[in-house]
């Protein structure tokens, strides 16, 4: 078994009401499926849009990032799958992949002592 | 615990009422911009962290903080209310003064208030009708469009005029007002008849979305009900009417979606409780001098919850209802409707001779119901052939593949020397429960 973060990226933008909560909804099945086999770890956090970039040498702090919405990290999950490709099948699972969103799947570096 | 499946549908009618006493009516597009941003982030949180103890003060807080940062965002670039206006440049007044402004005494008439400023004077009831389903009820313009079965396009239209008037009135509606109260009391029965009706009779063939908008008008009916002014004689008279049609719903249609005449629904299968509540909710009306059209059509309802059998049901009073329908609403509908109870009451003939009758009948060329009487009675009195005749124009006329299915069955039936014997029962299937 190892560890494996899944950053989403874009997601649903309008919506009706109705729609809205029936897209979380399947987020709630899809949590509660993978939770009930042990793969999560750590639920995560959705994550604001907006914030700040501070970079190089002279720690400049600028506002952003302003990537497009569909290329913004929204939020974040520690999975514990067996292997890289297990990781990716539980991917495959996420309901934001019906709304035009992404999973990208990172596996979690581990020091072997 | 499960989750509301209207919940979300239904506090964003309760969060745009808050909003808008908050931010004005002028800015209802804001207030609706505020309200989908609250759910955005409901929505990511709950997805990730489970849903929280009490929703709707969750998305209500939500919505709160939301209307604060778009306060803070806005307040140079547009006008508030002078009362809310004045606090807006300091951060110390602005947060208590959106505070007081949620409080639970302060939201708690809001549906209720949007709900009167929804029925402008100004706007036609068709627009009406739109605007309650988008603001109160949660429908996106899609949704309304699928509901009233019309084009999305003109419903956007019509939204977009109708907005335009309520942002461009005065102010939001005052329902501490007795005299406003009760001058737009009548509109706002009027679109809530309407609501349900359209749920009721729609041709729809999707019995889930008719369900839906007849449940919506019962619950806004039930909002009026709940405040002091606005239980009057004719609102529980409305409420009645809807209670008794509404246990009627299951039977409405079978399992495939056709239409069952009132004559051969499963009696057992209405809803006694509904039934029960429609008869208490009659009682209510039944005080004070006011005969109303809701409460006439009640009457009829009620009368046909009463019959335990078709044949039991009280045909002399139904035809006495009707009359008095026509003398304070007289239209074709009610006319035609007349006629079938008078057909039911004295015979065929009689219900032909009432139908020929009908002033102006060219008002019903477009109502399938008009030449499915027709054929009922027609195949009733024994002339096959003008009774096919006349479903044959039926089914011209027909609004969805189930009507079109049921005046072919009609049609079959007066070609069908079998089904002779049964035809003196199926003919009463004129009556549309």
């Amino acid at each position: 078994m190892g560890d494996y973060t899944f950053l989403y990226r874009g997601g649903m933008l309008s919506a009706s009401p109705e729609e809205r909560q029936k897209h979380m909804e399947k987020w709630m099945v899809w949590f509660k499926d993978i939770g009930a086999k042990g793969l999560v770890k750590e639920p995560g956090h959705p994550l604001e849009s907006g914030g700040k970039v501070v970079s190089g040498k002279a720690m400049t702090v600028s506002d952003g990032p302003f990537a497009e919405a569909k290329d913004l990290i929204s939020g974040y999950t520690l999975i514990a799958a067996s292997d890289l490709a297990h990781a990716a099948e539980i991917a495959k699972g996420c309901p934001i992949l019906q709304v035009g969103g992404s999973v990208e799947v990172r596996p979690v570096m581990h020091m072997n002592m | 615990m499960p989750l509301d499946e209207r919940l979300f549908r239904h506090e964003a009618g309760r969060m745009v009422a808050a909003l808008t006493r908050l931010l004005g009516v002028h800015n209802l597009a804001l207030a609706e911009d505020v309200v989908q941003e609250a759910f955005c982030r409901a929505a990511d949180v709950w997805k990730f962290r489970g849903v929280p103890d009490n929703p709707p003060a969750w998305l209500m807080a939500t919505a709160k903080n939301c209307a604060l940062d778009a306060l803070r965002r806005e307040r140079t670039a547009r006008t508030f209310a002078p009362e809310l206006g004045r606090h807006l440049q300091s951060e110390w007044t602005l947060a208590p003064v959106v505070e007081e402004f949620f409080a639970a005494e302060a939201i708690k008439d809001d549906l209720l208030r949007m709900m009167f400023a929804c029925c402008h004077p100004r706007l036609p009831e068709a627009g009406q009708v739109a605007l309650i389903l988008h603001i109160l009820c949660g429908f996106s313009v899609g949704e309304v469009a699928a509901a009233l079965m019309s084009g999305r396009d003109a419903v956007e239209k019509r939204l977009t005029r109708a907005k335009q008037v309520l942002a461009g009135s005065k102010g939001l509606f005052d329902v501490g007002n007795a005299t406003d109260f009760a001058a737009r009391l009548p509109a706002v029965r009027r679109a809530l008849y309407l609501l349900f009706s359209e749920g009721y009779h729609s041709a729809s063939p999707e019995r889930a979305v008719r369900a839906e908008l007849c449940r919506e008008a019962m619950r806004l009916t039930a909002l009026l009900i709940d405040h002091p002014r606005g239980r009057t004689p004719a609102t529980y008279a409305l409420a009645a009417l809807m209670s008794f049609n509404a246990a009627r719903l299951p039977t409405r249609t079978d399992a495939s979606g056709d239409l069952v005449p009132l004559y051969d629904q499963d009696r057992s299968r209405w809803d006694r409780g509904l039934i029960d509540e429609g008869l208490r909710l009659l009682t209510l009306a039944a005080v004070g001098s006011d005969v109303t059209s809701y409460h006439l059509e009640a009457a009829v309802a009620a009368a046909h919850a009463r019959a335990a059998t078709p044949r039991d049901t009280d045909w002399t009073q139904i035809v006495w209802l009707y009359d008095m329908l026509m003398a304070i609403r007289p239209g074709p509908v009610i006319a035609l409707n007349r006629a079938i109870a008078v057909a039911e009451k004295d015979g065929p003939e009689r219900g032909l001779a009432a139908i020929r009758a009908i002033h102006r009948p060219d008002r019903l060329a477009r109502y399938p119901f008009f030449p499915a009487a027709l054929g009922e009675l027609e195949l009733r009195r024994g002339d096959r052939s003008a009774a096919a005749r006349h479903f044959r124009a039926a089914l011209a006329l027909a609004r969805s593949p189930a009507e079109r299915r049921h005046y072919q069955r009609r049609i079959k039936a007066c070609d069908d020397d079998a089904a002779r014997a049964a035809r003196a029962g199926e003919a009463r299937s004129a009556v549309i429960g």
